[in-house]
């Protein structure tokens, strides 16, 4: 039973499209409820690490709870749960969802909706959120917000009457939000005297406190001292401390149904608190977990080397540090002809991958060699047998492959309605069935398509944003794995297969990137003392070639008045270009040759 | 008493040549009273610090021959006590800026080496270099030079200058070689950033050959120099018996030298130093009663190894592995055994009565090899 306590908690979200102002308006709250005081906030208190700073996107959830006394004299607690805003990590918004009774949507005024405003719409309706319209921006010359209440009436169906119209950056109409989540976003109604039940809907790893598990419950009560247990895995441990995020961790000795906090119980490994997973009381269980649960999959592999074979371990080191705070991330040790030791490893998707990339090379000092992105393959054999291969190396031969499956995705694209005939020769290119468009008002479409996910991970994005100007906006899920005709292909250079560089790749166009592939590396291979044919090939037979002449000339004639300091420091930069190559059989190859297969221009 | 090469350098130019980065001033002969007085004051402080003996001297700019020729004669003045006997003293000029009458005051004064720039033959090329003069006004320095008494004298050439094909290359050679010039020097051009032909370059101004025929005038040097009695003994060098050049043999074989003047390089006691390049800098340095060294670098065993070797190896006597291993105590087959080997199986190196030396296609990829023993 929802008791009078209840009734004075908020657990909401915000959503809305990348940069229409998400952190700007949780800034803004949390100002204007007093949390932090002005001197002590820093901007965007919620987006904590510098990557998601300068990528202005939010990659860690992060929760705070704020006080307010709205206007009806009444002492309310408004827990702000942040999510992050990208669709590589859809289901980590999916479960912050759930921990919500309602979410503030945010558009921007001079923008509208866009799609990833929709794909969170979504998303927040299958979890029974409540919606509360704010539109942001309005202080811009350009703002409509008329015209952005209608589409939200026309496109998503919700009443906007009520939107309020605000400037998180300037400030203006902030206390209209507050008020509007305590009048429209509905109190929980948990039930305390139930047996323990409790989402964690984020979790990362403290060096002194074990695991932090973040989490809402939904009913009976969680205090120290009691036996929890992770309905996913049986995994039981004694409650060491709970509390409330302010945003930094207050224990309070107990929570209770409809309470946002977190909890702490000596747990070493991250993995063992999975998102999206039930915690209950071991001595008295509930007798469903909540729904929703799932383990996360990855979608897209690639193999990570060191740089300097030298720094093998280090390179462990940082992945299982990393791993620590990020259970989709997975790593297994993977040797390549090429690239010596390294590992294969698997994201959520590519904004995923690069972030991880990024930390290793920023945050751990790591000179890395990253192979292209490969998605999951299915593989049935002629035996009958049937295998899973992230790593085109790992295919077997053709003549043992029964048939191939790979993944594919739904993906919604929206645009002004001037560029749908370049998206869709786009998403011609790129293998894409076309479903269905709809007109969401005059000017603008949502175009949806089925497209191959190993066509969406090389250079999809770039592609989309370069045809429209950056007008699109993209959003993607999987749909699930579909037959194809695949094939692999090897690039050979001076006749030996560099088993870093092969890819696969639909045999409808394996030709033309095997020739791009090929016309790629000739410009990225500095000439040698020998000349290098470069060859693109399936199985045997050889499909596209190119020639790296050899280098003729590299000499300084000119020793000038002793300077031989100078002439040193050439050549010292000279060798130190030559050691962050690869040597790969005969041949050395610069790092961003493994990454060619991404740049191809089709 | 240390015998060391003497660099002297005159930051002066009539006007910058459009490929030249040299430190190099145009339109400021007005100071050069005033340059050559500091220049007097840094060789009197490293004479009275240190006893040396200048077994070569090399007077270079810039061009020398710009400023007042009786400049000349106050540097001469100032350090012939210490000039070892018998030793070359050379000095750069440029063929607009020679009289019969100042050659035969340099040579007065006993500077007995020449070097007159040239670059190309043809008209065209030598205006399109941004150069001061023409052949035929090479030709009147050169004979002027020689009735001044001149027996030792270089020119300089460049070759792959845009729009220079291998005909005009080869007339070139032809006329230096015809008219009997004691050393040969050939530069293939190099875009160093900064020059306006750098800058046209990169705005796709500038017609370059190819470095196939860049190669292809390099090898027209090599073979037609060699048969008309010019050995090769550096890769850019060339000269009839015992004409080489004795000072740049001191940078090749990594022996000590001073340079004084504007941005001139010193390598003395295992350290390599060098001074500011702009004048009034050094200048104002100088006067102040400081040395106008602007860096240095202390060399470790192992730089200084690198650099003997990859020195030694732009010139055609190679590399003494004997001479190397005593220096340094080192034995050299073995602690380079994997480059050697490597280098040899491409053919760039070779092994001859215990020197190290480039191959042809060795001397063509000559960076690829000294990086390998970096």
């Amino acid at each position: 039973m929802a008791g009078d306590r209840q009734k004075h908690i908020r657990n909401f979200c915000i959503i809305a499209h990348i940069d229409h102002g998400k952190s700007t308006l949780a800034d803004r709250l949390i100002e204007k409820t007093g949390v932090i005081s002005a001197r002590d906030m820093e901007e965007q208190v919620l987006d904590n690490m510098a990557l998601e700073r300068e990528r202005g996107i939010t990659i860690k959830l992060q929760s705070v709870k704020l006080n307010y006394k709205a206007q009806d004299g009444e002492e309310y607690i408004l827990n702000l749960i942040d999510t992050p805003g990208h669709v590589d990590f859809t289901y980590e918004v999916s479960r912050s969802l759930a921990a919500c009774e309602g979410a503030v949507l945010v558009v921007d005024a001079t923008q509208g909706i866009e799609a990833q405003t929709l794909a969170n719409v979504y998303l927040a309706l299958d979890n029974n959120l409540e919606l509360y319209p704010v539109i942001n921006k309005i202080d811009l010359p350009s703002a409509d917000p008329e015209f952005v209440k209608k589409e939200i009436e026309d496109v998503i169906g919700l009443d906007a009457s009520n939107a309020a119209l605000v400037s998180a950056k300037e400030g203006i109409n902030i206390e209209e939000v507050l008020e509007g989540i305590v009048k429209y976003i509905p109190h929980p109604a948990g039930d305390e005297d139930e047996p323990l039940k409790a989402l964690i809907f984020d979790s990362f790893y403290d060096s002194y406190k074990g695991v932090i598990a973040y989490i809402r419950v939904m009913d009976g009560i969680l205090k120290p001292g009691m036996n929890m247990r992770m309905m996913s895995n049986g995994k039981e441990y004694e409650v060491v401390e709970v509390g409330t995020l302010k945003p930094w961790l207050n224990p309070t000795g107990l929570l209770m149904a409809g309470d946002v906090g977190y909890v702490t119980a000596s747990i070493k490994n991250v993995k063992d608190v999975r998102v999206g997973d039930t915690i209950t009381d071991a001595d008295n269980p509930c007798k469903e977990a909540l729904p929703g649960y799932r383990k996360v999959t990855s979608m897209v592999y690639c193999g990570i080397y060191p740089a300097d074979g030298a720094d093998y371990d280090n390179l462990k080191d940082a992945l299982e540090k990393l791993q620590l705070n990020d259970a989709a991330l997975l790593y297994e040790p993977e040797t390549s002809i090429a690239l010596g030791f390294g590992f294969r490893c698997g994201f959520l998707g590519l904004l995923h991958m690069e972030i991880i990339q990024e930390r290793l090379e920023r945050e751990y000092n790591l000179d890395l060699v990253t192979t292209a992105p490969s998605v999951i393959y299915h593989i049935t054999k002629t035996n009958g047998e049937k295998l899973e291969v992230s790593n085109p190396t790992n295919l077997p031969a053709p003549q043992e492959i029964e048939y191939m499956e790979e993944p594919i995705v739904k993906a919604t694209i929206m645009t002004p309605t001037e560029y749908v005939g370049a998206i869709m020769e786009l998403c011609q290119n790129r293998r894409g069935t076309f479903r269905d468009m709809q007109y969401m008002e005059e000017k603008r479409a949502i175009l949806n398509y089925d497209l191959p996910l190993n066509e969406i991970i090389y250079d999809f994005f770039d592609a989309l944003k370069s045809r429209t100007k950056g007008y699109a906006s993209f959003d993607y899920e999987l749909k699930g794995y579909e037959k194809s005709d695949l094939v692999k292909l090897d690039i050979l250079l001076n006749t030996e297969a560099v088993d870093a560089l092969s890819f696969i790749v639909h045999k409808d166009k394996a030709y033309a990137r095997g020739r791009s592939m090929a016309e790629k590396l000739k410009e990225v291979i500095p000439r040698q003392m020998f000349e290098i044919p470069i060859q693109a090939a399936i199985g045997t037979k050889i499909i596209a070639r190119e020639t790296v002449k050899a280098l003729r000339k590299d000499v300084l004639a000119k020793c000038y008045g002793g300077d031989i300091t100078r002439k040193k420091k050439l050549l010292e930069k000279q060798k130190e270009g030559k050691k962050r190559m690869r040597q790969v059989g005969s041949v050395e190859l610069p790092q961003e040759a493994f990454m060619s297969v991404l740049k191809l221009n089709d | 008493m240390k015998e060391v090469g003497l660099y002297i350098h005159i930051p002066f130019c009539r006007s910058k040549c459009l490929y030249c980065d040299f430190n190099s001033f145009p339109c400021r002969e007005d100071d050069a009273p005033e340059y050559t007085e500091a220049l007097l004051r840094e060789l009197n402080a490293y004479q009275e610090r240190y006893n040396f003996i200048y077994k070569t001297v090399f007077i270079g700019g810039g061009t020398p021959t710009v400023i007042n020729c009786r400049l000349i004669g106050e540097i001469m003045d100032k350090i012939a006590p210490r000039i070892k006997a018998g030793a070359e003293i050379s000095m750069e000029s440029n063929p607009g800026t020679v009289t019969f009458d100042t050659l035969r005051y340099y040579r007065s004064l006993g500077i007995n080496r020449l070097s007159i720039g040239l670059q190309a033959w043809q008209a065209g090329l030598l205006r399109g270099l941004g150069r001061i003069h023409t052949a035929g006004d090479f030709l009147n320095a050169y004979y002027w030079a020689r009735e001044s008494g001149f027996d030792n004298i270089n020119t300089d050439l460049i070759f792959a200058l845009p729009n220079q094909t291998s005909d005009m290359w080869k007339e070139t050679l032809d006329k230096v070689i015809s008219i009997g010039a004691d050393h040969i020097s050939c530069y293939s051009l190099i875009l160093e950033e900064g020059t306006v032909f750098y800058n046209l370059y990169k705005e796709g101004k500038l017609q370059l050959p190819d470095e196939e025929s860049d190669r292809e005038m390099y090898r027209i040097a090599v073979d037609t120099l060699g048969s008309n009695g010019y050995r090769q003994y550096e890769i850019s060098n060339f000269a009839r018996k015992s004409m080489e050049c004795r000072h740049n043999l001191v940078y090749w074989r990594n022996e000590e030298y001073l340079g004084v003047g504007a941005g001139s390089h010193s390598k003395l006691e295992g350290r390599r130093f060098w001074n500011h390049k702009d004048i009034d800098r050094y200048i104002s340095l100088v006067t102040e009663g400081k040395l106008p060294v602007e860096g240095q670098e202390e060399l470790s065993v192992d730089e200084d190894m690198w650099e003997t070797i990859f020195l030694a190896l732009r010139l055609n006597e190679g590399l003494d592995m004997a001479g190397f291993n005593s220096k340094y105590g080192v034995d050299f087959r073995t602690r380079y055994g994997s480059q050697l080997k490597r280098l040899m199986a491409q053919g760039l190196v070779f092994i001859e009565s215990d020197r190290l030396k480039l191959t042809k296609k060795g001397i063509d990829l000559s960076n690829s090899v000294f990086v390998e023993f970096a």
